[in-house]
């Protein structure tokens, strides 16, 4: 396991063993959010952009999209999400990840935060 | 001591409506004005208002008068309206709305003087009338979820096709529609997809389907069923034909016709959508009337409007809620699904409640009735030699009459019967629950004369062969619910109707201090026209000499808002705010382009916007720039200097609220509206707050060139629960030939020349006419004094409300003087961060007080928004005041750890009847507190239905159909 990513947008990035990109959305964007009901994620398949939006996360109080952090193509996503979004809630760096994606330029995940900027991060804001 | 002599004038009490309007008396107004250190209710203006943007001449609009005097009047206007019997169809048709309905919901404030159910707690009962017409209408088209309401038959076209576009992910822009649709639905589509971008591709979806259709591949396609002229054709191989192209599939349907016909559920229909108006709620010239809209589980994250579901309580019962609300415009903003707001609550209620009051087999007769009725006619007529050309039909037939057509139409309309003529060769007959035998002897006379005096519609019975196909009858079982076996006597009926309007908290129980909803008296006498059969037995595409009385409001009432708001022109179109807000957005596009810049397509919305705004511009094809707002809420006047010149080239708009979201009036409104104007852009006033500026400032003299009013705020229709609404839509003299026109009544923009107007927005010409009486009734009856009165009151009320409550919470924003305008927001920010209660358990504590909460976390999270509105007398609002300082001082001791931080007051509010019934009271404070914390309370306690609401799983756990019955035990 690689070291976490993160970004602005509260999403976390970690490469896996099969050299993908896993993504979710961090502690703090599940504490924001509250409850989660409900997760749509990308089509496995899916050719994504950066930037582009790919999937929705909605809780009780809001809606937000989850913003493509790399250009690639989607490789899996959590199925566990579909019946289980408190799953986002209760462990989201870990069993609550949302896809799992092939980067086209790997070298463009260094530009995230690491955990000491994201923390700096969360604690200005 | 001398007693002063009244005046004649005086005596007569011409203006005694005035002081029943506006809630607090002359005393309680001093006692207002000296808590603020004011002398004179006039002084309100210089204090709260700025000087540029006041009233310099006086409104031109007349005396006021009583409420006699309006009733002699409207009863005068309506004997200008000749009521025929509307044959016509095209979506509305005659109905019987039962006296038991028309008495307890129509005509019963408990009713039509709710807020739209955001606080479920206390509107279980009307969300259990919605959830009715929810399993009706899935019932009825055979799909999986409803929503709970729309606008207008023609609209909910036009959100299902650009539904379609979202969940279809196809990526052509062409959409098909059935030749054979209603013309304002096909008018509203072609508006719609113009500025979405999408072609409308109109033709014969039996012959283009069989072709193939793959030759134009639109994204979707919209079938009628039936269609427009009667025929009733079979979807089904249309329907796997448009799947095979990965189109999805619209049909437009008709309630009553499905309670024969085999539901387009079972033909494949992606979304069905129609008009539930013929459901027992009269036709009123157009509407309100709730169109439904039904589709897939699957694609119910991607449905527009309101849904009802199930979820539970903290006790675990059953409880009602709005779900994925979070979808919504107020949340999503630019990126919602719609920017629909209002639905047609009050409509959709009397439908539901119509459809238990008959049951399955009430439906059934008169569905029957109604379709052997027409067989019969035809029959009839076939004897002499008439043909039809809509072989298949339910109760609507076209006959072919070469060169006879606009003859016998015109023999009909002698016999007061309205028949609608396609051509010269082409006539259509609508039948409905209202047509009996009568009507058959008289039609056959029109058509063939004399002879029709040996047609014998009892012999033609027993010989008559059903016109519908085996393959196209319904045999799915009828609302199986027990709710709809249940209250057929109508004891039963009226007693079902009370007990759900008791669950509720209306304003004929309490003030609802909702900010940014004038929750203003809806007075009885503006109420009374809707009665009026004059009014509400017209068809909207009636011949417009039969119309004269409404002509006649239409042109008064938009002299009478012309004058208050200082514009050129009125649409009367638009049936909600959000229309409103669509609709002027689209004369501003229009407007450019006829001036060849329609590249123009960057609107300019402030951070503190209301989501609808953004909405309404995505759907208009603007794109959406946000101006910053300083840290008072106002407008960061540089950042709109710069983002206007930043984009000067593609300016089109700027929408801004007046007085602001954050109820201040801006000093700075004229300077912003200059700097739109130097990079020609055009200003959109969003009317929401309409109520503090009426008789003493005009939206032109502030800059805009548009503005909606919500006639169902400021000028006192009613909110029916959360619909209906109407949003007229004021221009400047520049603007006013592009306002929206009609497809089948000539003349609905009088202004319009060959630039072109943008087309038509909702189904019927004026909208939902009927309501209109309401607000011309209140505007006649306060008067130019009257309303400037109103306005002067609402703004004082707020700024005494906010005064009081000062102390206890910070208000949040406030103008020149330290004064709000006619609503104040308090924050509760540093009670969440030092004691971990929210805005949520403030709320729910109102509730065991009596009262509904104000406005949430708008436009700022963590706040209350309290609009208390002139109608409120001072009692009520002291009232209000105590309990919300008596809330405090339960926070305070929470905050002093006197009460524990999780099991307090406010975290297990509202507390309900099962609670006082628990054997064992195991909470830390006494019942009195819980249940009677105010000697008021002891006279009038309203108890909740239900505890507090869990919302995360009803959002997660998706049910938005009738409890099963298992459930209550």
């Amino acid at each position: 396991m690689s070291e976490t990513k993160y970004t602005e947008e509260h999403e976390w990035l970690r490469v896996n063993a099969a050299g993908e990109v896993v993504i979710g959305i961090t502690h703090y964007a599940q504490e924001q959010l509250g409850d989660v009901v409900f997760v749509e994620l990308p089509a496995i398949g899916a050719s994504i952009a950066v930037g582009s939006e790919v999937a929705v996360v909605e809780s009780v109080k809001a809606a937000s999209d989850i913003k493509a952090p790399l250009s690639g193509e989607v490789t899996a996503v959590n199925d566990k999400l579909h019946d289980a979004p408190e799953l986002a809630n209760a462990d989201p760096e870990g069993e609550g990840w949302f896809f799992a994606m092939t980067a086209q330029d790997i070298a463009a995940l260094d530009e995230y935060m690491d955990e000491a900027a994201y923390q700096q991060l969360i604690n200005a804001s | 001591m001398t007693t002063h002599r009244k005046t004649l004038a005086e005596l007569e009490m011409r203006g005694d409506f005035i002081r029943r309007h506006i809630g607090p008396n002359s005393q309680q107004i001093a006692d207002m004005l000296a808590a603020l250190k004011l002398d004179t209710l006039e002084d309100i203006i210089p204090q709260a208002v700025p000087e540029a943007i006041l009233n310099q001449d006086a409104l031109a609009l007349t005396e006021t008068i009583s409420e006699r005097a309006v009733i002699t009047h409207l009863r005068k206007m309506r004997e200008r309206n000749r009521v025929f019997i509307s044959m016509i169809g095209m979506g509305y048709y005659g109905t019987i709305m039962p006296a038991v309905i028309k008495r307890n919901v129509l005509e019963n404030p408990a009713w039509y003087t709710a807020y739209t159910p955001y606080q479920a707690e206390i509107s279980q009962g009307r969300l259990e009338a919605l959830l009715n017409f929810q399993q009706m209408v899935t019932d009825l088209t055979a799909m999986e979820i409803a929503n709970a309401s729309m606008l207008d038959e023609a609209t909910a076209a036009a959100e299902a096709m650009t539904m379609c576009k979202r969940v279809g992910k196809h990526p052509g822009t062409e959409f098909f529609v059935d030749q054979d649709t209603h013309p304002q639905t096909l008018a509203v589509l072609q508006t719609r997809a113009r500025y979405m971008g999408y072609e409308v591709i109109i033709g014969d979806p039996q012959q283009d389907m069989s072709r193939g259709i793959s030759q134009t591949q639109p994204f979707a396609v919209l079938l009628s069923y039936p269609g427009s002229s009667g025929q009733v054709n079979d979807l089904q191989a249309v329907i796997a034909q448009a799947h095979d192209c990965k189109a999805l599939v619209i049909v437009a349907s008709d309630l009553l016709a499905l309670v024969e016909l085999k539901p387009p559920g079972e033909m494949g229909a992606d979304i069905v959508i129609g008009n539930s108006q013929r459901f027992g709620v009269p036709m009123g010239y157009g509407g309100p009337h709730a169109a439904f809209f039904a589709t897939r589980k699957a694609f119910v994250r991607a449905m527009p409007g309101r849904v009802i579901g199930v979820s539970a309580d903290q006790h675990g019962q059953p409880a009602l809620r709005m779900v994925l609300q979070t979808r919504e415009q107020h949340i999503r903003r630019e990126k919602a699904t719609s920017n629909i707001c209002t639905s047609q609550v009050l409509l959709a209620v009397i439908a539901g409640f119509y459809t238990v009051y008959h049951g399955p087999k009430g439906l059934r007769l008169i569905a029957s009735r109604v379709h052997r009725l027409m067989q019969l006619f035809v029959a009839g007529l076939a004897q002499h030699g008439i043909e039809i050309s809509t072989p298949v039909f339910f109760d609507t037939v076209t006959f072919r009459l070469p060169g006879k057509a606009r003859r016998i139409a015109a023999r009909a309309r002698e016999a007061r019967i309205n028949l609608r003529v396609i051509d010269a060769d082409h006539l259509s007959i609508a039948f409905d629950e209202t047509t009996t035998r009568t009507e058959l002897s008289v039609l056959w006379q029109v058509f063939i004369g004399r002879e029709a005096a040996a047609l014998d519609s009892d012999a033609l019975d027993s010989t008559l062969a059903e016109c519908l196909p085996e393959a196209l009858r319904r045999d799915r079982p009828l609302l199986t619910h027990p709710v709809f076996e249940r209250y057929h006597c109508e004891t039963e009926m009226m007693r079902y109707m009370r007990s759900l309007a008791r669950r509720d908290i209306a304003l004929d129980r309490a003030m609802i201090p909702l900010g940014s909803c004038t929750m203003k008296l809806n007075a009885a006498t503006e109420l009374q026209a809707l009665s009026y059969r004059e009014f509400s037995a017209m068809h909207p595409f009636a011949p417009l000499d039969q119309a004269q009385g409404y002509l006649q409001l239409f042109d008064e009432l938009e002299e009478m808002l012309c004058d208050l708001s200082g514009f050129a022109a009125f649409t009367l179109q638009p049936n909600a705010g959000s229309q409103g807000e669509y609709t002027g957005l689209l004369v501003i596009r229009q407007y450019h382009a006829s001036r060849g810049e329609m590249h123009r397509d960057i609107c300019l919305i402030p951070a503190s916007a209301h989501g609808t705004n953004p909405a309404s511009a995505v759907m208009a094809g603007l794109r959406v720039v946000v101006v910053a707002c300083d840290e008072q809420g106002n407008v960061d006047v540089a950042d709109l200097q710069a983002k206007a010149g930043q984009h000067s080239e593609r300016l089109a708009a700027l929408m801004i609220t007046y007085p602001s979201t954050h109820g201040v009036f801006e000093a700075a409104i004229v300077d912003i509206c200059k700097i739109i104007h130097a990079h020609g852009g055009q200003v959109y006033l969003d009317g929401a707050n309409m109520n503090a500026l009426v008789g003493i400032a005009k939206p032109t003299t502030i800059g805009a060139d548009v503005m909606h009013i919500n006639l169902h705020k400021t000028f006192a229709i009613p909110h029916g629960g959360g619909g209906p609404g109407m949003g007229p839509v004021g221009v400047a003299g520049h603007l006013a030939p592009f306002l929206p026109d009609h497809p089948v009544v000539d003349g609905v923009n009088p202004a319009a020349n060959e630039q072109g107007t943008i087309g038509t927005v909702s189904a019927a010409p004026w909208g939902s006419a009927s309501i209109l009486t309401v607000s011309w009734a209140y505007i006649a009856m306060m008067g130019a004094h009257g309303l400037r009165r109103a306005t002067m009151v609402a703004i004082l009320a707020a700024n005494y409300t906010a005064h009081r409550l000062r102390d206890h919470y910070p208000v949040l924003y406030t103008g020149k003087n330290n004064m709000v305008a006619h609503e104040c927001i308090i924050d509760l920010k540093g009670i969440r961060a030092a004691t971990g209660i929210t805005v949520d358990d403030v709320a729910k504590r109102l509730i065991d007080y009596g009262f509904h909460a104000p406005t949430m976390s708008f436009p700022v999270a963590d706040t209350l928004m309290i609009e208390p509105t002139e109608s409120e007398n001072k009692r009520e609002l002291d009232r209000f005041c105590d309990a919300m300082i008596a809330i405090r001082q339960e926070i305070q001791a929470v905050e002093q750890g006197i009460a524990d931080q999780h099991n307090n007051l406010l975290k297990n509010a509202p507390h309900t009847h099962n609670l006082l019934l628990q054997e064992d009271w195991d909470k830390p404070y006494t019942k009195q507190q819980a249940f009677y914390p105010m000697r008021y309370i002891q006279d009038d306690k309203y108890w909740p239905p239900v505890g507090r609401i869990d919302n995360v799983q009803g959002d997660k756990h998706l049910f938005c159909s009738c409890v099963p019955v298992e459930e209550y035990a």
